[in-house]
């Protein structure tokens, strides 16, 4: 029905929130005088009331619909890693194959075909992981981004992270054993991938991962709590990091 | 429904409205200080002035804290915000406050909140991603011939590679289908990058 929301009567809230869901009208109107002319409502008091009551039910209603941001994301992180996987054994199977015979061009087209996909799965995750971790995907680059949300169950559950526990995401094995084995304990995990830890000599190796799990930390929680953007963040770990790796031997 | 008071705070005259905290916000004289650091709208009204409005649609409502003010001084506000975390909030922000309708929809499909949405006299939009003339053209609909819109634009999120001038350059043309672009003013130095864009509604 295409109507405005009052149209089909607003007896009760239910019927109110039933009509907020009405097919759009050919234009925004002037609709408070409109209805109180229509003799729906006595006032636009009594026109704002309801409406109040019925947009909270219906605001309430659509955020349980609204599936959490981060799933697609989750998902197609894992289908990429599955694609990986899949596209690095089969090609190992064709070059196998080509050395003692020539291999069908079926085989090859689907090896090309899994490699295409993966690409094109990777360019909607960095976009996608963009919208919904902007400042985190600006800290770690988008792919790190999209590892570490899918790695922790969800931006959520990566918000509510301790930045320690952040920091060695994915080194899961390795904390394993040291609490085991009394092995040193893993200074990194997922975020190894990061150049400022990577790229960091062995011996500050750690301070810039501690460094970069607190923004990376910050960062997350900016993402799932504000939404707003704080190019800040990335300048203040920019020179944070330039200071340690500037550190001399043993210092 | 009250005005914008302006008081002295941090030696800079800022807006204040009455109305319940919303946050975690400063209170002066028991009115809620309105800081230019924390919302990029009250740091337009401290450099442009109240421009004046009674209904406002207020694109990319966050977590309710600007929408909050402007519903401390409108006659009705409509906050319209996709993020689901946000959204809960501003829910939560709506039930305190009579004249907020919170809009859980996409602002670049405005036609789905067009059976509840009157048309309104100031458009703020704060969106921050990419595309944001496209979504004020999308409901330049719901404002009224001759009235004002102000579109908050971070040089960075539309072009990583652009010049701050060139993005609003580009905004400002985007804009011209259905809006005279005013001016543009700079929200630093309580923003970095960051500008609003004021146009009115031809
Ligand atoms: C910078 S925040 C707004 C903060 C708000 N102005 C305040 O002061 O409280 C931008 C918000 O816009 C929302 N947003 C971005 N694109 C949107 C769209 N197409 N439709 C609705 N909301 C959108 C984001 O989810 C985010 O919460």
């Amino acid at each position: 029905m295409t109507a405005y929301w009052f149209e089909g009567g607003v007896e009760d809230v239910e019927d109110a929130v039933e009509g907020l869901r009405n097919e759009a009208p050919e234009e925004a109107a002037d609709l408070p005088s409109l209805a109180v002319e229509s003799g729906v409502f006595t006032d636009e008091e009594h026109y704002y009331n309801r409406l109040h009551e019925a947009t909270l039910e219906h605001a309430r209603r659509r955020i349980e619909e609204l599936e959490p941001e981060d799933s697609a994301v989750v998902h197609a992180v894992r289908t990429l890693d599955e694609l990986d996987d899949a596209g690095g054994r089969l090609r190992q199977r064709v070059e196998d194959w080509r050395g003692d015979s020539e291999p069908v061009a079926e085989a090859e087209d689907v090896v090309d075909a899994v490699e295409d996909a993966r690409e094109e799965l990777r360019e909607r995750v960095e976009r996608e992981v963009r919208d919904v971790a902007p400042n985190l995907s600006k800290i770690a680059g988008p792919l790190l981004a999209a590892r570490l949300i899918a790695e922790a169950g969800g931006l959520d559950s990566l918000a509510k992270m301790p930045s320690g526990t952040l920091q060695v995401l994915g080194a899961e094995d390795a904390l394993f054993r040291h609490l085991q084995d009394g092995t040193p304990p893993p200074k990194h995990g997922l975020i190894y991938l990061h150049p400022y830890v990577h790229e960091t000599t062995p011996e500050h190796r750690g301070s810039a991962a501690r460094c970069l799990a607190g923004k990376l930390s910050i960062a997350a929680r900016v993402d799932r709590y504000s939404g707003d953007l704080r190019p800040e963040l990335k300048e203040e770990l920019d020179m944070k990091i330039q200071e340690i790796q500037s550190r001399g031997e043993g210092g | 429904m009250t005005d914008i008071e302006w008081r002295d705070f941090d030696g800079v005259e800022v807006p204040t409205t009455s109305g319940e905290a919303a946050a975690d916000e400063p209170v002066v004289d028991g009115r809620r200080v309105w800081h230019p650091r924390r919302s990029k709208l009250a740091a337009a009204l401290v450099k442009e002035g109240f421009p004046g409005w009674r209904k406002v649609l207020y694109l990319g409502g966050g977590a309710g804290t600007g929408p909050s003010y402007v519903a401390d001084t409108a006659e009705a506000v409509y906050a319209v915000e996709f993020a689901r975390s946000p959204a809960r909030r501003l829910v939560e922000v709506a039930e305190t406050r009579q004249r907020l309708f919170p809009v859980v929809e996409d602002a670049r499909k405005p036609e789905i909140y067009r059976s509840y949405v009157e048309k309104v006299d100031f458009l703020y939009q704060d969106v921050a991603t990419r595309g944001q003339a496209d979504v004020a053209n999308a409901n330049a609909e719901y404002l009224r011939s001759g009235s004002t819109a102000w579109i908050t634009v971070k040089a960075r999120s539309e072009d990583v590679t652009a010049e701050p001038e060139d993005v609003y350059d580009d905004v400002e043309e985007e804009l011209g289908e259905n809006y005279t672009v005013e001016g543009i003013v700079d929200l630093a130095p309580f923003y970095d990058d960051h500008a609003v864009v004021t146009a009115t509604k031809i």
